[in-house]
């Protein structure tokens, strides 16, 4: 029941409230991008962004080139314009799909988006949570190589093992391959396969416009997906303007013409309409997805008494807070036994040390005394030995005398006839 | 062998005589030996520019095996001689001269005769990911809808495997029949896994050498054997503009022992010139190092003019082409071209392709030749490894050899 003021309240200021506050805060925003490799991507980011996020490393030499395995590489940047502060995070993927046995290589980046799921839950159920940063990924740009034919088996499988975990936007990569009604067609093929194989992509909202021009926009930008992107950093002439374009022997290409490509529309799309949408259904869609399924195999909740309590907070096994504190109280008590534990086994190790020190002292103490007594004998020995000696001697010298005498006598008898 | 020679042929008196003179003007003093360095003079006198540097070298290696104290005999050089012209035509200022017209030259419309009564045959295999431009590029080159996609009913989709799949068409021009065969591989590199996926390709391969060689020593053989053999296999490389993708690196090293690899940039039209130019030498570097074999180059030839035509071509490699079978009006004329929003795209012009270049290489001059090393190079390869007898031909085909 409206009911209709009187005089002027002022409450209408609460937009320019919101709008001030959120200013101050800053934006966040999370993109990833995944595609093989030499479909542009980095250029397409640099060009999207007006910024050169992505150095140009160069090419290794061949014998310096390894086939590696998906990564996932997080780089972050703070823009500014006109006095709005937005912290880009993007994280790129380099290595899909570039071994020649592919299968599975989607799995680091499933890991990292629910990472970040993971990340973000525990933050929200802390107890302090005064500054968690969102690092949830808000969109995925997910490159098709222009091949004319559809969707690659690859294709199929990543998007269907990660559509329903993050915004996934599909772009044709390369777009200048394909003359006009090639490029019709080859929308065409993909939207059918994204039907086929019950793939469910961002779907943009139907917003409410006043203006039918802006409903004609939106409705030409729902009907341009994919978008068909042509990525460039370089300006290039084009009759005597500069145009941020590719220049080919046969003609320039803009990429900010839209009869050459979509890179407006994705441009204007991404940043400039759809942004904070992406944010929220990441928040309220996709992230209530993860954290159902998170809580509920902590509860053990069965999924078919799961599909009937979306808010999660009436479950009959309790509050999940409350869980939570049980588990935290078991946990420290645990803790605190573990601790007792080892205290008991440290002391018991140091007396044992001590007992051995001590008898290692009294034995030492032993072979002290044997060596010392061993020492008195041999002392006792030798000073009887030396006696001895001295006997010998003397009855030698006394010997010797004598001799000499008696021979000293004998000369003398024979000396007198 | 040279002994039978001597026995069997006999120098005439005036081929003798002009050896002796020739031998004696280097030999002054009249000892009946000449010294070894002017073993390669007295060889340029007589047989004049026809000699090539190769078989020089080969003369002077002969002669310093059979030369005593650093002097060759008159006899020893007869020898070397006799042995050379036992192997060419080229015979220099040994030629006997006519006196009269006799009429042989016309053996050259002799053979052209025989040659277009018989027609000729032409094996091509394309391999590369699916939407890479191959039919459309078959189509191009050979200016008619010989493609296997153009011949089939319906666009089947993507085989989860590798499949093998050819076409043949007979076309006409200047009363020449030119039987080609088209082999495509549809689903290749197309998985997610993509390990092994040579493999049809190689056993495809095979199995032609293997057809022919059982032709060849059954003991009732037909008149002309079929050829269905491959002589050439187009490798399309996306354009991805970075370096060679290890699928890539992989398929070209199994099969570049096997069959005449020519790689090709498919869809060039991706590429600025820069990009262009930074990328062929990014796959060239990749090539060298990883020693793959590729079509010319890899191929050793004695022949001068063909080593430069080599090098002329080996510039370009690899051809990054674009394809197109949809004429479109520029300036006046109807040209082969792709039509885009910021330009039209010609198929036939230089400047923007190289399509020109490939399409000499394959049709108008090297043709004859990519069957000929087909032959004599791969054929020869596989008949030696067989007739070695393995039980296993895969276990000897994945030996080194030349």
């Amino acid at each position: 029941m409206e009911k209709i003021l009187s005089g002027y309240v002022g409450f209408a200021n609460l937009p320019n409230q919101v709008h001030r506050k959120a200013v101050k805060k800053g934006f966040e925003f999370s993109l990833m991008v995944v595609g093989a490799s030499g479909l542009g991507k980095s250029t397409l980011i640099n060009s999207l962004f007006l910024t050169d996020l992505y150095v140009d490393n160069g090419y290794h030499s061949p014998n310096q080139r390894l086939p590696k395995t998906t990564t996932t590489q997080c780089s972050a940047v703070h823009i500014i314009e006109g006095g709005v502060r937005l912290q880009l995070t993007l994280v790129d993927t380099p290595g899909f799909g570039e071994l020649v046995d592919n299968t599975e290589c989607w799995d680091p980046i499933l890991k990292y988006i629910d990472s970040r799921y993971e990340e973000f839950l525990t933050s929200e159920s802390r107890v302090n949570r005064q500054n968690n940063p969102d690092l949830r990924v808000h969109a995925c740009l997910y490159f098709i190589a222009p091949n004319g034919h559809g969707l690659k088996q690859l294709d199929i499988d990543f998007m269907k093992q990660l559509h329903k975990k993050v915004n996934i936007v599909p772009i044709i990569a390369k777009a200048d391959t394909f003359s006009p009604e090639e490029c019709r067609a080859f929308k065409h093929k993909i939207l059918q396969d994204i039907n086929q194989h019950g793939i469910e992509i961002y779907n943009f909202p139907d917003y409410d416009f006043e203006d039918e021009e802006d409903a004609r926009t939106n409705k030409k930008l729902k009907e341009s997906i994919p978008f068909a992107v042509i990525g460039s950093n370089t300006v290039v002439e084009q009759n005597g303007k500069k145009v941020r374009g590719r220049s080919y022997p046969w003609g320039v290409v803009d990429i900010e013409n839209d009869e050459h490509c979509d890179f407006n529309t994705l441009r204007n799309m991404l940043v400039r309409t759809h942004m904070q949408d992406l944010k929220d259904v990441t928040n309220n869609i996709l992230y209530e997805r993860y954290r159902i399924q998170k809580l509920s195999k902590m509860l053990n909740i069965s999924d078919n008494q799961l599909s009937s309590r979306f808010t999660g907070e009436d479950f009959n096994g309790g509050n999940p807070m409350e869980l939570l504190e049980r588990e935290r109280l078991d946990q420290e008590d645990k803790l605190s036994k573990m601790e007792e534990q080892m205290e008991s086994v440290f002391q018991e190790k140091v007396r044992e040390k001590l007992m051995k020190h001590r008898e290692f002292q009294a034995d030492l103490q032993r072979r002290k005394e044997a060596m010392m007594e061993a020492q008195e004998k041999e002392r006792q020995e030798l000073a009887e030995r030396r006696r001895r000696y001295d006997e010998d001697r003397k009855v030698f010298e006394d010997e010797k005398l004598r001799s000499m005498i008696g021979t000293k006598s004998k000369k003398d008898t024979k000396k007198k006839p | 062998m040279s002994e039978e020679f001597d026995q069997q042929f006999i120098l005439s008196q005036q081929q003798c005589e002009f050896l002796a003179k020739t031998f004696h003007k280097f030999d002054p003093d009249e000892n009946g030996v000449i010294e070894l360095e002017d073993l390669a003079k007295v060889t340029q006198e007589i047989l004049g520019n026809e000699i090539r540097s190769s078989e020089l070298q080969a003369i002077r290696l002969k002669g310093e095996g059979c030369a005593t104290e650093g002097y060759i005999t008159f006899g020893d050089f007869t020898k070397i001689m006799r042995e050379h012209m036992s192997s060419t035509t080229r015979w220099g200022g040994l030629k006997s001269k006519l006196q009269a017209f006799v009429g042989f030259d016309s053996i050259q419309d002799q053979l052209k005769e025989k040659a277009l009564k018989r027609g000729f045959e032409f094996n091509l295999m394309v391999v590369g990911e699916s939407g890479l431009g191959k039919s459309t590029m078959i189509n191009t080159l050979f200016r008619g809808t010989v493609s296997r996609q153009s011949c089939i009913q319906h666009p089947e989709p993507l085989p989860p495997t590798v499949k093998i799949n050819s076409v043949c068409h007979v076309i006409e021009e200047k009363s020449v029949n030119l039987k080609l065969s088209i082999t495509d591989t549809p689903g290749f590199g197309d998985q997610i896994n993509n390990l092994k996926s040579w493999e049809p390709i190689l056993e495809y391969v095979n199995k032609q050498f293997e057809a022919y060689l059982n032709e060849e020593v059954s003991i009732n053989r037909k008149k002309y054997i079929p050829d269905t053999r491959i002589h050439c296999c187009m490798y399309f490389i996306p354009p991805t503009g970075h370096c060679l993708r290890p699928l890539d690196i992989e398929f070209m090293k199994k099969l570049d022992k096997h069959v005449n690899i020519v790689p090709v940039i498919a869809k060039s039209d991706t590429l600025t010139i820069e990009e262009r130019h930074a990328f062929k030498q990014r796959i060239r570097d990749d090539i060298t190092h990883h020693k793959i074999r590729i079509y010319p180059s890899g191929y050793e030839t004695d022949e001068e003019d063909e080593m430069v035509a080599n090098a002329a071509i080996d510039k370009f490699l690899p051809f990054a082409i674009i394809g197109s079978d949809q004429l479109h009006q520029v300036n006046g004329k109807k040209i082969l071209a792709r039509k885009t929003k910021w330009g039209v795209i010609e198929v036939e012009n230089p400047a923007h392709c190289e399509f020109v270049n490939l399409r000499n290489m394959l049709i108008k001059s090297r043709m004859l030749d990519l069957k000929e090393t087909t032959d004599k190079v791969h054929y020869e390869n596989y008949r030696r490894q067989r007739l070695h007898g393995p039980r296993d031909i895969s276990d000897a085909l994945s030996q080194p050899d030349n």
